[in-house]
């Protein structure tokens, strides 16, 4: 029944959200600084993932499929195809839940327990429009630009790990993300972080905009925020491999 | 003017209050006094349709908030400027910002004329000097002061004050009750004012609403109140420290 309820909120908030996207002038200044924050601010954290990712992605490879009768080639093909499809999308998201999604929802509780949503809605504003619909753009716009970071970061730390490593020299790395390079698995890793953004923010939105009581009920809307944005991540992951490969 | 009609709200099985009916007059200075946990703060979130109520208007003006669309509620809500319990200061901007923060959305004021507007409402309330201020770097006086300044900058009608004396020093309470009597006076601003803080009561209203048992208790000018025989009123009012100002 509460789970119905909050659904209910849930897509009430949207459903404003969608209405007042048309407000532009409202929340064009917010928009700037909010794709700052969630595109450039997380470029520091997605380049360190992609590259950990990458680099632990190849040893793990190397070590498991050493063989003489399988070609190096093969480690570069696996590593790439699983960052492009996979890892770029849902290592980022997962991490991103944690630094854009606890940041809006926080942002947005303290906003609601200090009254400063009704000081807004008490000017005239609409606080939705201020507020939700910046943000939940940037996250759908700077997702899929956060998926190019990693992924490049990510097969290129694959690629130096295999080469300090000695176990898969560049050239073979790169035949063999080379050999089995599909276009579609980039399109799907940003089709991914296009829903992931908005997963991401939009349930930290609502999260933050309803939170109550104060210190400790900033800090359950925030927990619950991340959970369930990494929740949903994984089971829109779920969902997207099984309609669209 | 404004109108509140039998408006009853609850929240879930719990009863705040119902056919609570009284009027503000243009130019008045009404408090809303009750114990705590009475609803006077779900009370002022009613009158400018913050909170929907179960049944009951609001007429401000002539227009019943509530039924009005979204659209016309926000334009609705420019006439009123609010001064919130926590001061409601926006803490990513400064001191100079705050204020000028609905001139920049709502007006077409160029940068001079925003700066002019802004210090002009600083002055106010006697705060030119902290302008450049982080709200972070304010005490509890200067944020109620800054929110008031904010509050009226677009000129408003009508001010709420939302327990406009709570956690301040007597010193600065009487500071804020002046400069409640001073907007109300200068710029001849209709009033509300939420408090259980009799001696601002006695300071600056002209008129008493008071919330019990669910209800509206009572309600009249201040004189009434001095004389009246309503038995929870008097237990209200002597209970308060400022017994011997009646």
């Amino acid at each position: 029944m509460n789970a119905l309820k909050e659904l209910g909120n849930y897509s009430s908030l949207l459903y404003q959200a969608l209405r007042s996207s048309t407000e532009f002038s409202t929340y064009r200044k917010n928009l700037f600084q909010e794709l700052v924050k969630v595109g450039y601010d997380s470029v520091p954290i997605i380049v360190l993932v992609g590259i950990f990712t990458g680099s632990v992605m190849t040893l793990q490879s190397a070590y498991q499929l050493e063989s003489a009768f399988i070609p190096l080639s093969t480690i570069g093909a696996i590593v790439s195809e699983s960052i492009l499809i996979e890892l770029a999308a849902v290592i980022s998201s997962l991490v991103l839940a944690g630094k854009v999604g606890a940041r809006v929802a926080t942002e947005l509780g303290t906003m609601r327990v200090s009254e400063q949503i009704d000081a807004l809605e008490s000017m005239g504003f609409n606080s939705v429009s201020f507020l939700v619909v910046p943000r939940v753009l940037a996250g759908i716009l700077m997702f899929p630009v956060l998926y190019i970071v990693a992924a490049i970061f990510g097969i290129g730390g694959g690629i130096a790990a295999g080469y300090f490593s000695g176990t898969v020299p560049p050239s073979d790395f790169l035949q063999g993300a080379r050999m089995y390079f599909y276009p579609w698995n980039v399109v799907f890793g940003f089709v991914k972080m296009f829903v992931f953004g908005f997963i991401i923010t939009s349930v930290s939105c609502y999260k933050g905009y309803y939170a109550r009581g104060g210190a400790e009920g900033v800090g359950k809307s925030t927990t619950n925020a991340t959970v369930l944005s990494c929740i949903f991540v994984l089971l829109a992951d779920f969902v997207l491999a099984a309609l669209l490969l | 003017m404004i109108e509140i009609q039998t408006l009853t709200k609850s929240f879930g099985d719990l009863l705040v209050w119902e056919d609570v009916t009284f009027r503000i007059d243009d130019g008045e200075t009404v408090a809303i006094i009750g114990r705590s946990g009475c609803g006077k703060s779900v009370l002022l979130k009613h009158i400018n349709a913050l909170l929907k109520p179960d049944s009951g208007r609001v007429i401000i003006d002539g227009k019943d908030i509530h039924a009005l669309d979204y659209v016309d509620q926000r334009r609705l809500r420019q006439k009123f400027g609010i001064l919130f319990q926590g001061s409601a200061l926006f803490d990513s901007i400064n001191t100079f910002e705050n204020v000028a923060f609905p001139l920049r959305y709502f007006t077409d004021k160029s940068e001079e004329e925003i700066t002019e507007t802004v210090m002009r409402s600083l002055s106010y309330v006697n705060l030119e000097e902290a302008a450049g201020k982080e709200t972070s770097e304010l005490s509890g006086g200067m944020r109620k002061r800054v929110g008031l300044a904010r509050a009226i900058v677009l000129q408003p009608s009508y001010i709420m004050y939302d327990e406009p004396t709570s956690g301040l020093d007597p010193q600065t309470a009487d500071e804020i009750n002046e400069l409640i009597i001073g907007m109300s006076e200068t710029l001849d601003i209709t009033s509300i004012v939420i408090t259980h803080d009799m001696h601002s009561v006695l300071e600056v209203a002209d008129k008493v609403a008071f919330l019990d048992q669910q209800k509206l208790s009572w309600f009249g000018t201040v004189e009434d109140m001095r004389k009246s025989d309503h038995r929870e009123l008097q237990a209200f009012i002597t209970a308060s420290e400022y017994q011997i100002k009646l």
